[in-house]
């Protein structure tokens, strides 16, 4: 190892010199490791920051946009909305029971730093196919993991998303987004600027050796063949202390004890104390003496980079200094007062028995990164890919038997095995919870709830990253809406592969122009995001993969619309159908092949649906909604029979291919069902609005008929639906042959 | 009718999830709640006593087995000997298993996985302040949320338990008929709740509390949290020998 340390620790020559010029000397290497944290990909941005700059973050609701803990919206009734969502694939591909436990402990901190009491968290995972051992692993790994803390800090997981894939075979991708609610007056934000004098109270665990270079060594390069050896750099989760943590910080909050509050979680003290400098515009003394440690013989650069879970930093002025450590000692959290704020030029200024170790602007660690400006090129293969469309393939497979094919596809199969495995109704405030378009929770006392969905369209995304990532926003927010809620705004999840290749920052700056240009004509504004560059191993890079969590707001939930069909209703496809295969669930788990050129959006028509969606909510019109998503019509259909129990009988009009017009992914469609007598109601709004829709049969009957197509009974279907995934867990093999 | 509403005390251990639950249940059940902590030997003249789900000490060493310790309990124990109403839900209940007040042990779910669903449960006896006024047979729609709900008891002490009637509930499907499909977690016989011999002490894996608000699912739990108010009133609890 003749490599220079600054190289070790993930610094490039260029990033050094920089370091010099700030600080006006060579950096210790205790000063080395702190920048090196800051400046890592996962803290800094660097590479992603040019183009998130082009989405749009501003809206009459937003009263906290990215670049804080978590993104902050107003729904009225003075209450504020805070979510955010984080990857936690890097530690997870490595240890996945910990590495998903300890992104839900994450992302839970970030939004208490916020002054928010959490209340609700989502999943959206990809692995690869379950076919193979490993994967199963990882699966059975990473949801226990999400349970096991999930269930246990009182935090219902309500929803999310889970697709399989061979590009995630390597390279999992967890990104866990949390939602939670504070007086709209009370976010604990940058906006309240703690004075110089304010004590820095450090409050939950003990700091120890673990994750130590988590940001740098796991999550800001690739995962190669020696990723067991990166173990250590995973932390441990501590459920019990983050629920404590949670109870006792919302308890100061409410109390009004503190003027700010931190999560440490990425590059640790480091981060924590210099972005807390930082955002009051003053200096920090930190005295590692003083930090509770597990063990003696912490360097002083391994104090300030641990990753030790379940911790905090509180900035508290003298006066109230006893109560804080009150109400930590009644919660049983350790407390400590590690350093203050100082009014001396914004230095961070770090002392350990009786030494200063690093003195260095707090700013310059904080917002100092370089911004890069990476190279990007169009892949080779694209047109390749998009020209070899499945769309006019010849099918020679019954449908009927393709759709129990669809049905039983880990894509399409019921997600029950997962969810059953999360308290989805803690907290007493789930009114829909997983398995429908959305979740929705109810703010207590009122009869508002926030409606929650994720999505991510990989597959889409790999021909197409531009209208891959439009798509996960126009699929999200139409899944909020099938509801009867308004889509508000959204958080993003950005997964891609290594920055530095030309090719993968193309997909990026791509993504984000899709995400930018939907939620414009949306109006769902960005609050925040995460990014998550490196998930490849050798040349297997993950498929690019936007994820979009939405929030969206209904005002009375008990007009929330289900997706389960009820007895004795008609069916109408809303929407219009065409000739569109490229990158579907058909192509792929029917056809076998993941090319063509995925489904055209309009974006107007999209709109034009969700106020159908939602209009038709509120006047208690129609009695079920769900989306065409994977699988089109047909599994849209299924779902809803399924889910209530209930065939139907459709006639699918139009001259495509039966198999087009029943699995094609036309993008915004939703099935929608009404009583007869209000037909003529739903007609007349669908035309005012200019939503193409067609009576296409009625609900009723134990099966599922398609007219002169395919006749499968709902009992059928359910078994296909169900049992997959379970089936594929228990070891069984399930064939998927080409049509 | 007496004009006084029953006080119903919910204790709070670090780490209980659904006691905030549990004061939403009482009190839109026309109870008053009481909100308890487990540091205090105090029972803040409650007339019943509810031990919450939740993971307390995050079921470290063993599920219960820290919170038995609790100052709380001790006064609790004075309580439930004195035939005052006491339920445990689901940690409650594991907490009551572990003081020694309920019969039988729970243990990780046969299925090794935690489990979160709508089940079926079958009242077996009205003896108990979950079910006083219930008939046996009648079967009510809760939801459990659990790992480690699998009821296990020696082989004698099953027989005697069944023996004295002290199975309160049993898995089943929606008829009340028993089937190891409706069986969540393996449970010995499907027992999904148990009484002590006296009848006031009672312990379930299943959570009524979060079967309250119709807007939300189906109620199963309402019918049980009227028992658990009118038994409060009772000047002794039901069925004390």
């Amino acid at each position: 190892m003749n490599e220079p340390l600054h190289r070790r620790l993930g610094l490039t020559d260029d990033e050094l010199e920089s370091i010099r010029s700030t600080i006006g000397r060579d950096p210790n290497p205790t000063e080395l490791a702190m920048y090196a944290a800051m400046w890592s990909e996962h803290c800094s941005y660097k590479s992603s920051k040019v183009h998130l700059r082009n989405l749009p973050t501003d809206g009459p609701r937003v009263l906290v946009g990215p670049g804080q803990d978590a993104g902050a919206i107003d729904v009225g009734g003075g209450v504020a909305v805070v979510f955010k969502m984080e990857s936690h694939s890097h530690p997870s591909a490595v240890e996945p029971y910990q590495g998903a436990a300890t992104g839900v402990g994450g992302i839970v901190r970030d939004i208490i730093s916020m002054g928010a009491r959490p209340i609700a968290l989502l999943d959206l995972l990809r692995f690869g196919p379950l076919t193979d051992e490993r994967n199963r692993w990882l699966f059975d790994g990473v949801v226990a993991g999400i349970g096991g803390y999930g269930n246990c800090i009182g935090v219902p997981t309500v929803g999310g998303e889970v697709h399989f894939g061979t590009p995630h075979s390597a390279n999992p991708t967890i990104n866990v987004m949390c939602l939670g609610i504070a007086p709209a007056d009370r976010l604990v934000t940058a906006a309240k600027a703690p004075p110089a004098g304010s004590l820095l109270v450090l409050f939950g665990a003990s700091t120890g050796r673990d994750g130590i270079g988590g940001v740098s060594v796991l999550a800001s390069r690739t995962l190669e063949d020696d990723a067991a050896e990166s173990r250590p750099s995973v932390q441990i989760g501590d459920p019990f202390a983050g629920k404590l943590l949670i109870e006792a910080s919302m308890e100061m909050v409410e109390r009004g004890l503190l003027e700010g509050l931190q999560d440490l979680g990425g590059a640790g003290l480091t981060c924590a104390a210099s972005e807390t400098a930082t955002r009051a515009g003053l200096g920090a003394e930190v005295d590692l003496d003083t930090v509770p440690l597990r063990q003696e013989d912490l360097e002083p650069f391994e104090i300030l980079t641990s990753e030790s879970q379940e911790r905090m930093l509180a900035v508290v002025v003298p006066e109230r200094l006893d109560d804080v450590i009150e109400v930590c000692t009644r919660w049983g959290l350790g407390a400590a007062v590690i350093g203050r704020l100082v009014d001396e030029g914004g230095t961070l200024d770090v002392r350990h028995r009786g030494a200063e170790v690093a003195r260095v602007p707090a700013r310059s660690l904080a917002d100092g990164a370089p911004v890069y400006s990476r190279p990007m090129a169009v892949p080779l293969e694209r047109d390749d890919l998009l020209g070899d469309d499945p769309t006019f393939t010849t099918m020679t497979t019954p449908v009927g038997d393709a759709l129990l094919r669809m049905l039983s596809a880990p894509n399409v199969a019921s997600k029950r095995w997962v969810w059953e495995q999360y308290d989805s109704i803690v907290q007493g405030g789930t009114v829909l919870g997983p398995g429908g378009d959305a979740a929705l929770v109810r703010i207590e006392g009122t009869l508002k709830a926030l409606a929650l969905a994720t999505d991510g369209k990989g597959r889409y995304s790999a021909l197409d990253p531009y209208l891959g990532a439009a798509h996960a926003v126009a699929e999200s927010a139409r899944n909020v809406a099938c509801t009867g809620a308004t889509p508000l705004a959204i958080t993003n999840c950005l997964n891609f592969g290594n920055p530095e290749r030309p090719e993968v920052m193309w997909q990026f700056a791509e993504s984000i122009r899709g995400i930018a240009d939907a939620c414009r004509a949306l109006e769902t504004p960005v609050t925040g995001g995460n990014v998550s560059f490196y998930n490849e191993s050798g040349d297997s890079a993950i498929w690019p993969t936007a994820v979009i969590g939405i929030v969206g707001l209904i005002h009375d939930y008990r007009l929330a619309v289900r997706h389960a069909f009820g007895d004795g209703t008609l069916v109408y496809a809303m929407g219009e159908t065409f000739p569109e295969l490229g990158g579907s669930e058909f192509a792929e788990s029917v056809l076998g092949v993941v090319a063509g050129r995925p489904p055209a959006l309009d974006l107007e028509r999209e709109r034009a649906l969700h106020s159908l969606l939602v209009e038709s909510a509120r006047g208690d019109l129609i009695r079920s909604a769900h989306d065409c998503g994977d699988g089109g019509l047909a599994i849209a259909l299924a779902e809803s029979a399924m889910a209530g129990g209930t065939g139907f009988a459709v006639s699918i009009p139009g001259d495509l291919p039966s198999h087009v017009s029943l699995f094609a992914e036309s993008a915004s469609r939703a099935v929608v069902t009404v009583d007869p007598v209000r037909a003529s109601e739903l007609e007349d709004l669908a035309a005012e609005l200019r939503v193409p829709f067609a009576r296409i049969g009625e609900t009723g009957g134990p099966r599922m008929v398609f007219d002169q197509i395919a006749d499968v009974t709902v009992a059928e279907a359910t078994t296909a639906y169900e049992d997959a995934i379970p089936k594929l867990m228990s070891g069984e093999r399930v064939l998927r042959e080409a049509g | 009718m007496t004009a006084r509403a029953p006080r119903v005390g919910v204790v709070t251990f670090p780490g209980s999830l659904d006691d905030r639950d549990a004061v939403r249940a009482v009190r839109a059940m026309g109870g008053e709640a009481v909100p308890l902590w487990y540091g205090e030997r105090d029972l803040g003249g409650a007339d019943a006593v509810i031990l919450p789900g939740g993971f307390s000490y995050g079921d470290y060493l063993r599920t219960g087995a820290i919170a038995r310790f609790a100052p709380v309990m001790e006064e609790l124990r004075a309580f439930a000997d004195a035939g005052r109403p006491v339920v445990g839900i689901c940690n409650g209940f594991q907490i009551l298993c572990e003081a020694g007040l309920l019969p039988g042990a729970l243990i990780r779910n046969a299925g090794r996985r935690f489990v979160c669903r709508w089940v079926d449960i079958r009242v077996e006896t009205s003896l108990s302040p979950f079910t006083a006024g219930l008939v046996a047979g009648e079967v009510l729609r809760v939801p459990v949320k659990h790992g480690e709900g699998q009821f296990v008891a020696r082989g004698d002490e099953l027989d005697w338990m069944e023996g004295d009637g002290l199975v309160v509930f049993r898995y089943c499907d929606p008829d009340g008929a028993l089937g190891a499909e409706h069986n969540p977690n393996g449970s010995a016989a499907a027992i999904a709740g148990v009484r002590n011999e006296a009848g006031n002490v009672v312990g379930l894996m299943p959570h009524p509390e979060h079967a309250i608000d119709p807007d939300l699912g189906p109620t199963g739990g309402q019918p049980m949290f009227a028992a658990l108010l009118q038994s409060a009133l009772e000047p002794v609890a039901s069925g004390i020998r």
